[in-house]
């Protein structure tokens, strides 16, 4: 481990010549002081509470290197969404690093400004420096405390209040896959989105690589929301089946600002995604989603955490996964009403399906209930496909296979139909199709 | 077009049909009457594939094709349609959307051309229309939420979309007001044609005034005691099943 660690020093010291000279020096001693943070608590191991049903040793074996291929037309091929003019921005990232040439900005409302955060590290312009590494904490978090300390690039979004975005904002990470001949490579992006007063837009995240590549993502994301804001937003990880993806998400949301997050989890051999909403001023409104698909030995695990900090403040959040082979699925839900968050109006429903006896699932639901005058549900469900329905549909003529997609979809299609815009919501069923049906093929 | 020949088969460990002989022609329609536990649903279910039913012994040709040995898919491809006594509910499935990936793969197996959204529509406004259904129900979840009533109707409705070659009515009429049971019954009766047969199991006699069978067979204990025309019907609603069970003699059809 002490190796492992030793190989993370070596890529802060290299990683400083890949920012800007012009970095605001409070940003320079926060990376500074992540690094230290990593290094004291190291990779999280199964002793830890948050971390009980996931392993990161393989991550934390690899001696991974800071990837660093070119940019080139082919990287656009891999991204599981291809949905021409339906983006009125698409940023695309290479390894982590902003690749202009992929890249492609519809003429934006007054005010809108998108970008490269390498690029903008330096320009105190637009204020985006008093938002950056300040809304996710990494403290008790060593693959945020990693991102801080090692992120070169990533995406900015800064919407001004009264602005609304009319077509959705695509941020495209892609992992070329590609090695240094003896190590695989990692990343580590951030995404930063502030929304202003008023504002609205709807932004969507996707990752991918090569299928088949082994390399390691670790991204963070902070979104900040001002005062009836509204933000729709969309993961969609499509990971190599062989890669590593880690990916925290922190959400500040302000007075009435409303939120909802969609998050799609077809690829990677071991996944983390965390979410973490804080409903900070009153009347605010947080929708979490989430549908996950995993076969073979490969583990997904969905870590959320609902903060109730103020009072009218309500949340309703839906994870279902999918799970064949001998796949794990994790699903750690937190809710947590804090003394002032009166009236809070919290419920969350966690589902499994198992399509083989060999798949598993480890669900937990976390309540933390401060405030007396509450409505708080949850409910959790692990189960597999209805013989009985199966049945039915065969008897009407259509074949195994057809009945099990039929019914599987079914059951996405309680999270995906909670998306709102359409043509995501399609570009993803069809992504969903594909996996799903090549998971069946190998499991039949 | 049917012909089951010694059918003895079992459920959970327990033989539930005891050697039953059934032959029906093109354009027939029969009935299967008995009192409860007498097999009449097991020997549906055993027509339509379902998994947890084995036969132990004897045949079942369809068309001169061997059943038993089709998976539950192939023999509504071939053209056998149950309608079930419990409709099973399916959240998620769209009504329509199923129904269409239904006919579209049994007419794909016949050779004929899948159906287009909209003419799949046409037909399926003017079976709605035929049974007196609300068109609500085809956007909503196959089966979920419906009354008995609606259930029993969707699964004639289906049977109506789908045009089997044999029909298999599984207690349709259990549930069902006099109105429903109307409308189902005509239904079937504007189904009926030289072709197509129907296998009605039913536990009363009153559903047989509306469709009326060519010929009714009494089980009991997992065996036919006596068939005879639709009179025979009268006369068990009359009697009771209890006249059956004295000491006549088995008869063979």
């Amino acid at each position: 481990m002490t190796n492992s660690l030793e190989n993370y020093k070596q890529a802060f010291a290299n990683s400083r010549n890949r920012r800007s000279p012009a970095e605001p020096a409070e940003l320079v001693r926060t990376r500074e002081e992540a690094l230290n943070r990593f290094l004291a608590v190291g990779f999280p191991t199964t002793r830890d509470e948050e971390w009980r049903f996931t392993s990161v040793a393989p991550i934390a074996g690899h001696a991974f290197t800071l990837a660093e291929a070119a940019a080139n037309a082919g990287h656009r091929d891999v991204a599981p969404l291809r949905l021409p003019g339906v983006f009125g921005a698409e940023l695309v990232f290479v390894d982590g690093r902003f690749a202009l040439a992929l890249s492609s900005i519809d003429e934006l409302p007054r005010g809108v400004r998108l970008g490269s955060l390498a690029d903008d590290a330096g320009s105190h312009a637009n204020g985006t420096e008093s938002h950056l590494a300040r809304v996710a904490p990494f403290d008790r978090r060593a693959f945020v405390a990693l991102n801080t300390a090692l992120f070169t690039d990533g995406a900015y979004i800064q919407i001004p209040a009264h602005t609304v975005m009319e077509k959705p904002i695509h941020v495209l990470f892609v992992s070329s896959g590609e090695t240094d001949g003896r190590r695989a490579a990692m990343s580590h992006p951030r995404v930063l989105a502030v929304l202003g007063d008023d504002s609205q837009a709807a932004i969507v995240e996707s990752y991918a690589g090569p299928e088949g590549a082994l390399y390691f993502t670790n991204v963070v994301t902070e979104i900040v929301l001002g005062e009836n804001a509204v933000l729709d937003h969309y993961k969609l990880q499509h990971e190599s089946t062989e890669a590593y993806h880690v990916g925290a998400m922190f959400l500040k949301a302000a007075r009435s600002a409303h939120c909802a997050s969609h998050s799609i989890s077809l690829g990677g051999s071991i996944v983390r995604n965390d979410v973490v909403a804080v409903l900070d001023g009153e009347g605010g409104e947080c929708t979490l989603n989430g549908l996950y698909l995993a076969d073979g030995h490969r583990l997904i695990d969905n870590h959320t955490t609902i903060d109730h900090a103020m009072p009218h403040c309500g949340s309703r959040e839906i994870y279902k996964g999918i799970l064949a082979d001998r796949a794990r699925g994790v699903f750690n839900g937190k809710i947590i009403v804090r003394p002032d968050a009166q009236k809070t109006d919290a419920k969350q429903t966690n589902r499994a399906l198992l399509l083989s006896e060999d798949a598993q699932v480890n669900s937990k639901p976390e309540l933390e209930i401060f405030a007396n005058d509450v409505k708080c549900t949850h409910g959790a469900a692990i189960g597999q496909l209805d013989e009985d329905a199966v049945f039915y549909l065969r008897s009407r003529g259509l074949s195994l296979a057809e009945a099990r997609h039929m019914l599987i979809h079914a059951f996405a299609g309680d999270v995906l139909n909670r998306m709102p815009l359409e043509a995501i919501r399609n570009g993803v069923e069809a992504v969903l199709r594909r996996q799903l049906a090549r998971a069946l093929a190998v499991a039949a | 077009m049917l012909k089951v020949r010694n059918l003895h088969a079992r459920v959970a460990g327990r033989e539930i049909l005891r050697g039953i002989d059934l032959s029906m022609n093109h354009g027939e329609v029969h009935a299967i009457m008995g009192p409860n536990g007498s097999g009449k649903s097991t020997l549906a279910r055993v027509l339509s594939g379902h998994p947890e039913y084995e036969v132990t012994e004897g045949e079942v040709l369809f068309e001169g094709e061997n059943l038993l040995e089709m998976e539950p898919e192939e023999r509504a491809r071939a053209g056998v349609f149950m309608a079930f006594q419990y409709p099973v509910e399916i959240p998620g499935v769209n009504n329509a959307y199923f129904l269409k990936a239904a006919l579209n793969t049994m007419r794909k197996h016949r050779g004929e051309e899948e159906l287009d959204a909209m003419e799949f529509m046409t037909l399926v406004r003017d079976r709605m229309k035929q049974l007196d259904m609300d068109e609500a129900l085809l956007s909503r979840p196959v089966n979920e939420g419906f009354s008995g009533g609606e259930k029993k109707r969707n699964e004639i409705f289906q049977m109506a979309v789908l045009e089997p070659k044999l029909g298999v009515l599984d207690e349709t009429d259990s549930g069902l007001d006099i109105d429903a049971l109307r409308v189902v019954a005509h239904g079937v009766n504007t189904m009926r044609n030289a072709d197509r047969s129907f296998l009605v199991v039913t536990h009363y006699q009153r559903l047989l005034n509306y469709i009326v069978p060519d010929v009714v067979h009494v089980l009991t204990d997992g065996r036919i005691i006596r068939s005879g025309g639709k009179e025979l019907a009268l006369e068990l609603e009359d009697k009771g099943y209890g006249w059956l069970e004295e000491p006549v003699g088995t008869s063979e059809a």
